[in-house]
């Protein structure tokens, strides 16, 4: 439709020519700073172009300046909306490297906050999503339980956000009893509001004619644009890495992995929220093998720091605290990479150790970058209106999309 | 989990004997050493072959040696969905050198290879869009090669009198600070302050 076949139309103006709008990067339903260039015919999308980039913060290139132990607190600034699933993918690459054992406390803590990280992401999500489509309740009420959670974030390691709680070797510090009991208080009050969520747009008329049928994912598109996470859960592909690789101590739980059948929106929308009820109940196993399992949180060693009480009485231990945190420790040379099943999808880091105290080259592999990549083959030929449900459940978050 | 990484990279080896150059096991993950003009048909053979079924790319990457006459190593690390498992494909090449691409095979490579070329300078012949992506519209160098400061080159700041945003040289007001903390005593690779003449010895 350019226009060139209308002969009738006589005069330039009436031809008609495709309509290139800028979508973005201040636009809010673009989940952060994205540049859309779309190509609308209409209000149909012809072409979009995502421009990435706005928020490079060159955290690669800082990373082989620092020591392993300071690039720890770049992974929360990467996804920022679970930041300490993306910790847990460094300290599992250090230890792979280093061959350490994580004790079996710390192993259940690191479970129990990346499944709070997972309804984190997920809470997001689901009710941002829901407000690009036009609804306003949810982000009020999934706010207000994301707040309930940083809380637990705070009362672990003094952050609501910036955490910096897994450490290589185990996790900063213990739960107390106090928390762990409230964290299961919490998860006995979170299925009302989940239902109350689900009440608000499971059966929701305009939710559904939003979602249903749009941004259709199929199983050889998930294969073509390398996707992972709930976009491939949606399409039906029952592949969670916490399950076929299981790292930490996943095995030992028992969960399911929801599936979609028609790999939309709306399905997606639907892994999600089944997912939290999952994560839920990973967070009640892991709570009761806590308070099975009392001990250390570290794995005492060159990776971690002495005990306070060591430090007081042993020069050695002191010489070693401050060893640890000027010079920091060394990783044997090799290359690894290590994957967790981040809520997004698989988070993964590639890890070039050359035997010093930094990293020769870290690689922070993002699932976001390969969904948004894919923005121009799935929104093309939907509405304008559609672009941003599919960015929305596309979940894409630029602290990690642009690094 | 190892045993059947080393069945399979012998069998890479043996199916693909021009195109792997060599091939390991460590810290349970598969490396396969790979030559250059031969990365898109291994590519296209992984995925095929039915006991690779490497469908999904994962990642692509550079590393930078500078020291070294083969400068870049480009990773790729793909895995199987079906078959539940991983394989890193490693490629050296010179400065000068280009590598194809494997847009082709899989589409999902197209940002990534953008992002290496924006990052390390590595041209992709038969790429269809290679602009950068994560710097700066009309960025100049390439960040994550090891002879490119952490400072850059130029900084940006609104100017109020011009009333938009001007690139300058960038102006430190202190040297950035890249912290040494190895210990003195063992092998550092510089020569002590007062230890000078000590050296000329």
């Amino acid at each position: 439709m350019d226009g060139s076949k209308m002969d009738d139309a006589l005069t330039g103006e009436q031809k008609i020519r495709n309509f290139n709008i800028n979508f973005g990067p201040q636009h809010p339903a673009a989940h952060g700073v994205l540049r859309l260039v779309l190509e609308l015919d209409g209000e149909i999308v012809e072409r979009c172009d995502p421009h990435i980039g706005l928020l490079h913060r060159g955290t690669e290139k800082l990373m082989e300046s620092r020591t392993y132990l300071q690039n720890l607190p770049y992974f929360d600034r990467l996804d920022y909306v679970a930041p300490m699933n993306q910790e847990h993918a460094w300290c599992l690459a250090i230890e792979k490297l280093t061959g350490t054992e994580v004790p079996r406390r710390a192993s259940l803590i690191r479970v129990l906050y990346s499944e709070i990280g997972r309804i984190l992401n997920h809470l997001l999500n689901i009710t941002t999503q829901a407000m690009d489509v036009g609804a306003l309740t949810p982000p009020l009420w999934g706010f207000e339980e994301r707040e309930k959670l940083m809380i637990f974030y705070e009362r672990a390691c003094g952050a609501r956000l910036h955490a910096a709680y897994f450490r290589p070797g185990g996790v900063h510090q213990d739960l107390p009893d106090a928390l762990i009991d409230d964290i299961e208080a919490w998860s006995h009050t979170f299925p009302a509001v989940m239902d109350d969520i689900d009440g608000l747009l499971t059966e929701n008329r305009i939710f559904k004619q939003r979602n249903a049928d749009i941004g259709v994912v199929t199983e050889e598109d998930i294969l073509k644009y390398g996707f992972s996470g709930v976009m491939v859960r949606g399409s039906g592909l029952a592949w969670d890495l916490r399950r076929s690789q299981p790292y930490e101590c996943y095995d030992e739980f028992e969960f399911q992995i929801p599936v979609g059948k028609n790999g939309d929106c709306y399905d997606r929308y639907l892994v999600r929220m089944e997912e939290m009820r999952q994560s839920l109940s990973i967070i009640r196993q892991a709570i009761s093998k806590l308070r099975e399992t009392p001990g250390d949180i570290l794995a005492r060693g060159k990776l971690t720091p002495p005990k306070r009480g060591d430090m007081k009485r042993s020069m050695e231990s002191l010489i070693h605290h401050f060893k640890l945190y000027t010079e920091g420790f060394h990783v044997p040379a090799g290359e690894v990479y290590a994957a967790v099943e981040a809520p997004k999808g698989e988070f993964g880091v590639y890890l070039v150790a050359d035997g010093t105290n930094k990293p020769y080259r870290a690689k922070l592999r993002a699932p976001g970058y390969l969904h948004l990549q894919a923005m121009d083959y799935v929104a093309k030929g939907h509405q304008l209106a559609d672009v941003a449900a599919i960015i929305g459940t596309m979940d894409v978050v630029f602290g990690e999309i642009d690094r | 989990m190892t045993e059947a990484l080393k069945e399979l990279g012998a069998l890479i080896e043996l199916k693909r004997p021009d195109c792997v150059l060599g091939w390991d096991v460590s810290f349970g993950e598969l490396n396969v050493d790979v030559a250059p003009a031969n990365i898109a048909g291994l590519v296209e053979f992984l995925r095929a072959e039915p006991r690779c079924k490497f469908s999904s790319l994962v990642d692509v990457t550079a590393v930078d040696y500078p020291e070294r006459a083969k400068r870049f190593d480009v990773v790729y690390h793909f895995l199987s969905m079906y078959q539940n498992h991983r394989i890193r494909l490693r490629v050296s090449i010179r400065e000068d050198e280009m590598l194809p691409s494997i847009v082709d095979v899989h589409p999902s490579a197209n940002w990534f290879e953008r992002e290496v070329f924006d990052m390390f300078g590595i041209l992709f012949t038969g790429h269809p869009d290679l602009r950068r992506i994560l710097t700066d519209y009309g960025f100049r160098g390439y960040p994550l090669r090891k002879d490119f400061p952490t400072t850059g080159y130029t900084e940006v700041r609104y100017d109020e009198a011009q009333k938009r945003v001007v690139y300058e040289p960038v102006n430190l007001v202190q040297e950035y600070r890249q912290f040494d903390f190895m210990s003195p005593w063992e092998g550092a690779e510089y020569i002590l302050p007062g230890d000078e003449k000590e050296g000329a010895k």
